[in-house]
């Protein structure tokens, strides 16, 4: 098979099929709640619906969202943009994709989902011949949020404690809004701009993972704890899961900054890898 | 899980508390911005909502065989319904509206006067939501609006949700919002946590 064909196929199945460890912690939310709570019927529901989407291979969320490519730089000359966009065409072109990228300016649809910046792709240094597909849906990325610390309203100084303040206001403030239970993907430090990113990075990482760094490892557990007990629950209705994961990394500032900077992220975390040899 | 069927009577749907969760079988309709808007400004009522339901939804549809399919139809965001909702509760007779994400206080207090209650579908459960209904019986201002902003007739069964808001001034996201906002200040030591998440 062609790298474009395998590239289309990547996306189906990254839309249709959500990760294992993403459906294992909604299984182990769902044994949390109460057995007729709405939070159980909710995440009843989303597990029904994610078992429904990959046995039909139908997107799980109409919301197929902005599709960002992170191919390993030895594929350079292989999975090239022109292939990439290809495989989006015609992965829209047989409905695996929603018409969903829209010109800024003049408010017309791109109906093949490609254009310059669309999809987003990355070429990245990896030791395996490696394509990845992150797939994050508008409703998500709108609750995905970066603070400037000091904050004063939050209490947040230049400290983990205030990292920790921050987070806990971006799960309070997506409640009802970014489809709960979610992860958090967060950059401590960075530029505005590579703050995103990183953020946006975390969210590759397996949920059963913690960072390498001590310190980091205990926030990412005492706020995931934290977040959980604030009585939120799936889709805001209340329960004891707000978030499935919570990545924290950090990256170098200047004196005069320090930026948090979170990228929230739904229950409909798609991701996929794949590996195309030379 | 309450079993709702179509047509939805007044004290049918005055029995509901925030938290049930409800199963709805028969005929629903949908109708998001565009479809507010246009009765809002005078347009004519395409079909008859009362004892209905009206979903925000904009769905995938594709024609087949001289028919409809539906391949994904998720809830889509009620909020930026909120300035149309009051009013179109009055005027149509609705008993059910089915979105994401809640409505303001003049909704629910249209909700109490009225006998209506609003279920949150669960978002992004697109595939499943499809799968629920059984025929497109029909679709209305489909010229006029496009498919994904047109007033499809949907005949769902086992269509799942929560009832968010109900006719009695109750609303889960106030309280699970108010709550989470008292846990936060405790947990931060603040006097007071002031972000307002738009829920009343």
């Amino acid at each position: 098979m062609d790298v474009v064909a395998r590239i289309a196929d990547l996306i189906r199945e990254t839309s249709s099929s959500l990760p294992d460890d993403v459906e294992r912690g909604l299984r182990r939310a769902l044994r949390r709640e109460e057995k007729d709570s709405s939070a159980a019927v909710v995440l009843r529901t989303i597990l029904d619906n994610v078992k429904l989407a990959r046995k039909s291979g139908t997107p799980l969320c109409q919301d197929t969202g902005t599709l960002t490519f992170f191919v390993s730089e030895s594929l350079r000359r292989k999975a090239t943009p022109e292939r990439i966009r290809r495989a989006v065409a015609l992965a829209t072109e047989r409905g695996w994709l929603r018409k969903n990228t829209i010109d800024s300016v003049s408010g017309v649809s791109y109906d093949d989902n490609c254009a310059d910046g669309a999809p987003v792709i990355h070429y990245v240094a990896s030791a395996r011949p490696t394509v990845t597909l992150l797939m994050k849906g508008g409703g998500s990325e709108n609750m995905s949020r970066q603070y400037s610390l000091p904050d004063s309203a939050l209490g947040a100084g230049r400290d983990l404690e205030g990292v920790r303040r921050c987070l806990l206001d971006a799960v309070v403030k997506a409640q009802g809004y970014g489809c709960a239970p979610g992860v958090l993907g967060v950059c401590i430090g960075g530029d505005r701009a590579t703050g995103y990113e990183t953020a946006k990075e975390q969210l590759l990482r397996p949920l059963d993972d913690s960072s390498d760094d001590p310190a980091l490892r205990a926030l990412e557990r005492r706020v995931l704890d934290e977040a959980n007990s604030l009585g939120i629950g799936p889709m805001g209705l209340g329960g004891k899961t707000a978030l499935l994961g919570l990545k924290i990394a950090a990256r170098p500032r200047v004196p005069a900054s320090f930026f948090v900077t979170v990228a929230y992220m739904c229950w409909a975390l798609r991701r996929r890898t794949m590996e195309i040899q030379g | 899980m309450t079993v709702l069927k179509y047509p939805f009577d007044e004290r049918s749907v005055r029995a509901l508390k925030a938290g049930n969760a409800v199963s709805i079988t028969g005929r629903i309709y949908t109708g998001r911005d565009k479809f507010h808007k246009y009765v809002a400004d005078g347009g004519e009522m395409p079909v008859d909502f009362r004892d209905g339901a009206l979903y925000h939804c904009g769905p995938v549809v594709v024609e087949e065989n001289g028919g409809y399919r539906v391949v994904a139809a998720g809830p889509t965001t009620s909020v930026r319904e909120n300035p149309y909702e009051p009013d179109f509760i009055a005027k149509s007779g609705v008993r059910l509206i089915i979105g994401k994400g809640g409505m303001d206080a003049a909704t629910l207090e249209a909700m109490r006067r009225h006998g209506c209650v609003y279920v949150q579908a669960v978002g992004g459960a697109a595939a499943l939501c499809a799968a629920s209904v059984r025929k497109v019986a029909g679709v209305s201002l489909l010229d006029e609006f496009g498919a994904a902003e047109a007033v499809w007739h949907f005949d769902v069964v086992g269509f799942k949700g929560v009832v968010a808001m109900d006719s009695h001034g109750g609303s889960l996201f106030a309280d699970v919002a108010a709550a989470s906002k008292r846990r936060l200040a405790a947990l931060l030591s603040l006097e007071e946590y002031a972000f307002n998440t738009g829920h009343r």
